[in-house]
C-alpha cells in the first residue's frame, strides 16, 4: 500500500507559525524590547486564530483523525512526517494556543533579555503543538524533548533563586522518563516489521496492526513491558507519585508563563500520552494496570492534598494542587468509563485553565512585591478589591465549586471511578474512588487557607498598605480565564461533545478483543451516537485532510456492521439502554 | 414562569455587582435591584403555591450534559414541600434584605453585601426547587459558598474569616456523605430525579449496587443524613455555626437561622421515602436530633453573647426538627421549620436592632434598660421569645407541640425533648431580662436609640408571623399535612401533651423571671456548680477536641508528609543521580575532549539500545526480561 502525499496543510501552519515568529523575534536588535513583545504576541495571537480556524473544521461526530497530513520522509524507516488531529488533541491544541497566547501578554513583565525569552516563549509553542498533532512517534518523540530545551532555559535564566537546580531537575526527570518512551518506539516499530514486513513508526500503522491483533500476536510479557517504558516517561511528566519531585521545584522557581504553560499544557503532554499511546495500543494488558495506575492516582491526590497544606509558600502549594488534581484527571482516564475518560479528559482543560490562571494571578501580585511567602501577605483583598474578587473566581474553580468548570471534570472523574469500581472492574475497589472524593474536601482546606492567608485578616506590612489594584490590561487577561471558568461550568457540554467520539474509541481500542476494536486506518469504521463500533460508507483519506465540511457522519440503518458476537465480558461494558 | 423564581435574584446580583460594586457606589440605591427582585420571586413563589394547591405538583426539565448514558439535567420539581418552602424562604430573604438596608448603612461593603445576598437567594431558591439531586448538591455547594463569603464579609478582621473557613470546611465533611449517598443512587438506579427514586424505591424497584439491599437502604439515608448533619449543624458537625455569628446579624438571620441550615432539614423532608424505608436511619436521626437539642440548649443556658444564645438555640430547635421528622413525618418536621424560620428570623432580627443601637455590643451582660429606650424591638423580640418558648398561642406552640406528640412513642426522646423545651423557656426569659430589664449596664446602652423604619417593618411584620403562624396546621385543619402528606390521616390534638408542654415551657419562664425579674444585673446561671458550669461554657470541650486535636492532627500529618516528600522521595532521586555521577566519573576517562569520539560513543550507545530493545520484542531476551 503506497500511501499518497497529501503536501502541508492548516496543522502544519499551527505548528511552524510560532517557529517562524521566533524566528523573526531573533532578527530584531537586541535593544527592541517593544518590538520582540509586539511580535511574540502577534505571532501567539495569530496562531491562536489558527487553531480557531483548525477547529472551525473540525467534526466531533468521527473518532478517525481529521486534516490529515502525510508527506514521505524517511521511507526506508517507516518514519514520515505524519499530522492529524482527533477529539482527545483538539482541546489540548486550543488550550496551548491560548495560553501561549496570555503568557505573551503577561510577559510585558518581562525586562531582561527580551529577545531570547520571546524566542523560547515561541520555540516552546511549536514544540508543544506538535506533540499534540503529530501520529508518527519519532515526529512526537522530537517534539516531546524539544519542548524540554526552551522550558530548561526559561527557567534557568528568567526564574527565581534556585533556578539553576530547578531547570536542571526538571530537564533531567523528563528527559530520563523519555529515554524509556524512546526504546518503547522503537520496540513497537521493529514489531510492525515483524507483523507486517516493514517498519512503521506511524501510529496508525501501529494501532491498526493491534486492532487486528497480528503486533502483539499474544505476547502478554512484551506488551506489559513497553507498556510501562511508555507509561513511566508520561508519569514523570504528568506528574504522579513518586515521580513528582521534579515540579514543585519547577513551577516555584519558573517565571510567571513558564508556570502557567508548564501547568497548563506542559503536564497534558503526560496524560494525553496515556491517551494516545498508553489505551489504544496494549488492548491485551492495559486492564491489568488499571488498579495500580489508579492507585497512584489516589495517592497524588491525597499526597498533595496533604503537602499542599503545609507550604509556606503560595507558589510550592499551587504546584502541590496540580499533583492532586492531575491524579482526577489520571483517575478518571483509567477508569476506562466512558463518563470517567470525559471527565479526565475535560480535568484536563479545567487544570490548565484554573492551575494557569493561579500561576499568572501570583504573577501579578508577585511582579508588585516580588515575594511568594504567605507570611509576606495579608489583608490583600482591602487594596486590591478587584484582585481579590477574580483570584477568589479562580480558586473556587480549583476547589471544584458547583458552576464552575473544575467541578464537571472532578465530578465525572468521580463517577468513572466510582461505575468501575462498585462493578469491580479491573479489580477497582470501591475504597479507590471514596478516598478520591475525600480529596475533595481536602482542596478546600488548603485552597480556602490559601486565600485566608492572602487576602484577609489586618494588613501587617507597610509595603503592602501601597500596593494598587489591577490595571484594566491586567484585569482583560484574568477576564479571558474566568469566561472560560463560567462557561466551562455551565455549558459543559461545549467542551466535552467534541471529545466523546475519539475518547469512546480509545475506550474500545483499549478493551474490546480483537475484531471489535476501532481501528485508526480503517475508514469504514466509525462510532455511532450509542456508543457502538460500525461499518459506514468508506472516506478517503483526501476526505479528512481536506479541512471543512465532509458532512456528519451517516449511519444508514441497514448498514449496521455486524460485528462478532459479543464476549460477555463485554456484553457487561455495553451501556444500559 | 416557575424557573424565574431562583433566576430573578441571580440576574439582580449580577447587575448590582456590575452597578454598584464595581463603581465603588454603595448608596442605598445598590439594595434595589436585589430587593425588587426577590419581591418578585416572592410573589411568584405565592403563584406557585396556588398553582400547586389547585393542580398538584408540576415538573419541567431540560438536559444539561449526557455522556453515554449518564445524563443530567436541571429542572424544577414543585410539589407541597417545595411551595411551602419557597414562600417561607422567600419572605424571609425579603424581610431581611429590607432589614439590611438600614443595618448595613454606610458599610463600606454595601453592595456587595446585596450581591452576595442576591446569590445566596437564588442559590436557595434552586435547592428548593430541584428535581433531580446533581442540582440539589450543586446547589447545596452554592449556599455554603455564599454562606462562606457573607460570615466572613468583615474580612479585616481575622476571626470572621477563620469562621467562614471553617464553617465551609466542616461542612463539606458532610457534604461528602451526601456526594457519596448520591452517587451511591445514581449508580443503582441510573437516574438522579427525586421522582423517579421515589417511584423505584416504592415499588421495590430499585437494584442496589455494591451492598445487600438491606445494607443499601440503611447507608444511603445515612450518608445522605451526614450532609444534612453538616449543614443543619447537628452533632458532631455542629462547631461551625456559633462561630458564623461573626458575620453581619442580618446573615446570621436569614442563612444561619430560617433557610439554609434549615436545608439539611428539607433534604430529609425532600428524600423522607429514603429515610422512611429504614427503621435504622429514622432512629439516627431521632438521636441525633434530640441529643442535638439538648446539648445545644444546655449551651445556650450559659452563654452571655446575644448571639450566641440565638445560635445554640437555633441549633436546638433544628435538632428537635429533625426529631419531629424522624418520629412525626414531613409535615411535623416542616411545620416546626415554617414557624422557626419567622421567629428565630425575627429574634435575629431584633438581636441585630440591638446590636445596631449598642455599637456593636453583643454581650448581654453590658446590655440591660433597653425595654424603654427601644420598646418597639423590646415587644417584637418577647413574641418571638414566647414563640420559641412554645407558649400558647404564638406559633411555636403548636409546631412544638405536633413534636412532642409524636415523640410520644419514645418515652426516652419525649423526656429529653421537655427538658429541651424547658431549657428554651427558661433561656429566652434570660435574654429578655438581661437586655431589656434592669438598668443600663454600660456607656453604648444607656444612650440606644430605636432603630429606623428599615429595620422596624421588617420587625413587626415578623412578629405578625411569629404570633399566627400557627395558623397554617391547626388541629382539625391540619392544611400543612394535607398539603405535604395527602394520604395521611389529619391527627387530632393531643390534649395532655399540650397541656404538659405548656405547663413545662412556663415552668421555665417562671425560673427565669425568678431569678432575673428582680435584678437581671446578675446573671444568675453563674451559681450553678462550678464544675457544671465551666462544662457547659466550655462548650461540652467539643470545640477544644477539634481544634487542639482534629486540625493539630491535621497539621502535624501534612507537615510530616510533606518532610517525607522532601527528604525521602526526593532523595531516592538524588541517590540514583549520585549513582550516576559516580559511574559517570569513573567513566571520566572517557572525557578526552574529541568530539569525533564523543560521536562515535553516542552511535554505538543507540545501535546497542535498539538492539537489545530489537531482540527484547522479538522475545530473544524473553528469559531475561520480566
Amino acid at each position: 500500500m503506497v500511501e499518497q502525499s497529501t503536501g502541508f496543510g492548516v496543522l502544519s501552519l499551527l505548528v511552524f507559525l510560532p517557529l517562524l515568529g521566533a524566528a523573526l523575534v531573533l532578527l530584531t536588535p537586541r535593544e527592541a524590547a517593544g518590538l520582540h513583545r509586539v511580535l511574540a504576541l502577534a505571532t501567539t495571537v495569530a496562531t491562536f486564530l489558527v487553531s480557531l480556524w483548525v477547529f472551525a473544521g473540525f467534526q466531533g461526530a468521527t473518532y478517525h483523525f481529521q486534516m490529515v497530513e502525510f508527506v514521505p520522509w524517511f521511507p526506508q524507516a517507516g518514519i514520515h512526517y505524519r499530522l492529524g488531529v482527533d477529539g482527545i488533541s483538539i482541546w489540548l491544541i486550543l488550550l496551548t494556543t491560548l495560553l501561549t497566547a496570555l503568557s505573551a501578554w503577561f510577559s510585558v513583565y518581562v525586562r531582561e533579555r527580551t529577545k531570547a525569552y520571546m524566542a523560547f516563549l515561541l520555540l516552546l509553542e511549536t514544540a508543544m503543538l506538535g506533540v499534540f498533532v503529530s501520529l508518527d512517534m519519532i515526529l512526537f518523540y522530537t517534539f516531546f524533548e524539544a519542548s524540554l530545551i526552551p522550558m530548561y532555559f526559561l527557567i534557568a535564566i528568567w526564574g527565581g533563586e534556585r533556578r539553576a537546580y530547578a531547570s536542571l531537575k526538571f530537564f533531567l526527570f523528563t528527559f530520563a522518563g523519555s529515554i524509556f518512551m524512546l526504546i518503547g518506539m522503537v520496540a513497537l516499530a521493529k514489531l510492525h516489521e515483524q507483523a507486517t514486513g516493514v517498519w512503521s513508526f506511524s501510529l496508525m500503522d501501529i494501532q491498526s496492526e493491534v486492532a487486528n491483533g497480528r503486533l502483539w500476536a499474544g505476547a502478554l510479557q512484551t506488551q506489559a513491558v513497553v507498556f510501562w517504558a511508555f507509561a513511566v516517561a508520561f508519569l514523570v511528566k504528568c506528574p504522579a507519585f513518586p515521580l513528582h519531585t521534579w515540579l514543585p521545584d519547577a513551577h516555584t522557581e519558573a517565571p510567571t508563563a513558564g508556570s502557567i504553560i508548564l501547568a497548563g499544557v506542559l503536564l497534558k503532554m503526560g496524560t494525553y500520552g496515556f491517551l494516545r499511546f498508553c489505551l489504544p495500543l496494549f488492548p491485551d494488558v492495559v486492564a491489568n494496570q488499571v488498579p495500580i495506575l489508579c492507585a497512584l492516582a489516589v495517592i497524588g491526590i491525597l499526597y498533595g492534598a496533604a503537602v499542599s497544606a503545609v507550604q509556606p509558600d503560595v507558589k510550592r502549594l499551587v504546584a502541590y494542587s496540580s499533583v492532586a488534581h492531575m491524579g482526577f484527571v489520571l483517575l478518571g482516564i483509567f477508569s476506562l468509563t466512558p463518563t470517567g475518560m470525559v471527565g479526565g479528559a475535560y480535568q484536563q482543560l479545567n487544570h490548565g485553565i484554573s492551575t494557569g490562571a493561579l500561576f499568572l494571578l501570583i504573577g501579578l501580585i508577585y511582579e508588585r512585591r516580588h515575594t511568594r511567602l504567605f507570611a509576606d501577605y495579608g489583608g490583600l483583598k482591602a487594596r486590591m478589591p478587584l484582585f481579590a474578587a477574580l483570584f477568589l473566581i479562580i480558586m473556587l474553580s480549583s476547589v471544584g465549586l458547583p458552576g464552575t468548570n473544575g467541578f464537571v471534570g472532578e465530578f465525572l472523574s468521580l463517577m468513572g471511578a466510582f461505575e468501575a469500581s462498585f462493578a469491580r472492574r479491573f479489580g477497582l475497589h470501591p475504597a479507590y474512588a471514596v478516598f478520591a472524593a475525600a480529596g475533595v474536601i481536602l482542596a478546600a482546606v488548603y485552597l480556602l487557607w490559601m486565600f485566608q492567608k492572602m487576602f484577609y485578616g489586618p494588613i501587617t506590612s507597610e509595603e503592602n498598605r501601597r500596593l494598587k489594584d489591577l490595571k484594566p490590561w491586567e484585569v482583560a487577561l484574568v477576564m479571558v480565564f474566568v469566561v472560560f471558568v463560567f462557561w466551562g461550568g455551565l455549558v459543559p457540554s461545549t467542551f466535552t461533545k467534541p471529545m466523546e467520539a475519539s475518547l469512546h474509541a480509545a475506550r474500545m481500542m483499549a478493551l474490546n478483543p480483537v475484531g471489535q476494536r476501532p481501528d485508526w486506518r480503517n475508514l469504514e469504521l466509525e462510532i455511532d451516537p450509542k456508543g457502538n463500533l460500525v461499518r459506514v460508507e468508506p472516506r478517503t483519506r483526501e476526505a479528512l485532510a481536506t479541512p471543512p465540511n465532509y458532512g456528519e457522519v451517516v449511519v444508514p440503518a441497514e448498514k449496521h456492521y455486524p460485528l462478532a458476537k459479543p464476549s460477555a465480558e463485554t456484553a457487561k461494558e455495553q451501556p444500559r439502554a | 414562569m416557575v424557573e424565574w423564581i431562583p433566576l430573578l435574584p441571580a440576574l439582580a446580583a449580577a447587575l448590582t455587582a456590575v452597578l454598584f460594586v464595581l463603581r465603588r457606589d454603595n448608596g442605598r440605591l445598590a439594595a434595589m435591584p436585589v430587593i425588587v427582585a426577590t419581591g418578585a420571586s416572592l410573589a411568584l413563589s405565592v403563584a406557585a403555591f396556588q398553582s400547586v394547591a389547585r393542580f398538584g405538583a408540576q415538573i419541567g426539565q431540560i438536559e444539561w450534559l449526557r455522556i453515554g448514558d449518564f445524563s443530567a439535567s436541571v429542572g424544577f420539581l414543585l410539589d407541597g414541600l417545595s411551595a411551602l418552602m419557597l414562600l417561607v424562604v422567600a419572605s424571609v430573604a425579603l424581610l431581611v434584605q429590607v432589614f439590611s438596608v438600614g443595618y448595613m448603612e454606610g458599610d463600606d461593603g454595601f453592595a456587595r453585601f446585596f450581591a452576595y445576598l442576591g446569590l445566596f437567594a437564588s442559590a436557595m431558591l434552586g435547592l428548593v426547587l430541584a428535581d433531580n439531586l446533581l442540582m440539589v448538591y450543586i446547589c447545596w455547594e452554592l449556599v455554603g459558598i455564599c454562606s462562606y463569603l457573607l460570615i466572613g464579609f468583615w474580612y479585616r478582621n481575622r476571626a470572621p474569616a477563620n469562621a467562614a473557613k471553617k464553617a465551609f470546611i466542616v461542612t463539606r465533611f458532610g457534604d461528602l456523605g451526601l456526594l457519596l449517598g448520591i452517587i451511591l443512587l445514581w449508580s443503582s438506579a441510573h437516574t438522579f430525579e427525586i421522582a423517579a427514586l421515589e417511584k423505584l424505591v416504592q415499588t421495590d424497584n430499585l437494584k442496589p449496587v455494591l451492598l445487600s439491599a438491606g445494607a443499601f437502604f440503611t447507608v444511603v439515608p445515612l450518608l445522605v443524613f451526614l450532609g444534612a448533619v453538616g449543614k443543619s449543624a447537628q452533632f458532631p458537625l455542629h462547631v461551625w455555626l456559633p462561630d458564623a455569628m461573626e458575620g453581619p446579624t442580618p446573615v446570621s438571620a436569614l442563612i444561619h437561622a430560617a433557610t439554609m441550615v434549615a436545608a439539611g432539614v428539607f433534604l430529609v423532608a425532600r428524600l423522607f421515602f429514603l429515610f422512611h424505608a429504614s427503621p435504622t436511619a429514622l432512629q439516627t436521626v431521632a438521636w441525633i436530633g434530640g441529643f442535638t437539642a439538648f446539648l445545644a440548649a444546655t449551651i445556650a443556658l450559659v452563654q452571655v453573647d446575644i448571639k450566641k444564645v440565638l445560635a445554640y438555640s437555633t441549633i436546638s430547635q433544628l435538632g428537635y426538627m429533625m426529631l419531629g421528622l424522624a418520629l412525626g413525618g414531613i409535615a411535623v418536621g416542616m411545620f416546626h421549620l415554617s414557624t422557626h424560620a419567622f421567629f428565630k428570623a425575627l429574634l435575629f432580627l431584633a438581636a441585630g436592632s440591638v446590636i445596631h443601637a449598642c455599637h456593636h455590643e453583643q454581650c448581654l451582660l453590658r446590655m440591660g434598660g433597653l425595654h424603654r429606650r427601644m420598646p418597639l424591638t423590646s415587644w417584637t423580640t418577647l413574641a418571638g421569645a414566647l414563640a420559641l418558648a412554645g407558649v400558647f398561642p404564638f406559633a411555636g406552640f403548636w409546631s412544638k407541640d405536633e413534636i412532642l406528640a409524636s415523640a410520644l412513642r419514645s418515652p426516652a426522646l419525649f423526656a429529653l425533648a421537655l427538658a429541651v423545651a424547658g431549657m428554651t423557656a427558661f433561656y429566652m426569659t434570660r435574654l429578655w431580662f438581661l437586655a431589656f430589664a434592669g438598668e443600663p449596664r454600660s456607656e453604648h446602652a444607656s444612650h440606644a436609640r430605636e432603630s429606623s423604619a428599615w429595620m422596624g417593618v421588617p420587625l413587626v411584620l415578623l412578629a405578625l408571623a411569629a404570633l399566627a403562624g400557627g395558623a397554617i396546621n391547626l388541629p382539625g385543619s391540619s392544611s400543612l399535612t394535607a398539603l405535604l402528606e395527602p394520604d395521611r390521616q389529619a391527627h387530632g390534638f393531643a390534649w395532655p401533651v399540650a397541656v404538659g408542654g405548656l405547663a413545662v415551657a412556663l415552668a421555665g419562664i417562671a425560673v427565669g423571671v425568678r431569678l432575673y425579674g428582680r435584678d437581671p444585673a446578675r446573671d444568675a446561671v453563674t451559681r450553678l456548680p462550678k464544675g457544671l458550669y465551666r462544662f457547659l461554657s466550655n462548650k461540652w470541650y467539643i470545640d477544644d477536641f477539634y481544634e487542639r486535636g482534629v486540625a493539630r492532627a491535621a497539621v502535624a500529618w501534612g507537615a510530616m508528609v510533606a518532610w517525607f516528600d522532601r527528604n525521602v522521595v526526593d532523595n531516592l532521586v538524588n541517590l540514583a543521580a549520585w549513582i550516576c555521577a559516580l559511574v559517570g566519573r569513573a567513566l571520566g576517562s572517557f572525557t578526552n575532549g574529541q568530539p569525533q569520539f564523543y560521536a562515535a560513543v553516542l552511535a554505538l550507545m543507540a545501535v546497542i539500545a535498539a538492539a537489545l530493545v530489537g531482540l527484547a520484542a522479538t522475545g530473544a531476551l524473553g528469559g531475561i526480561l520480566p
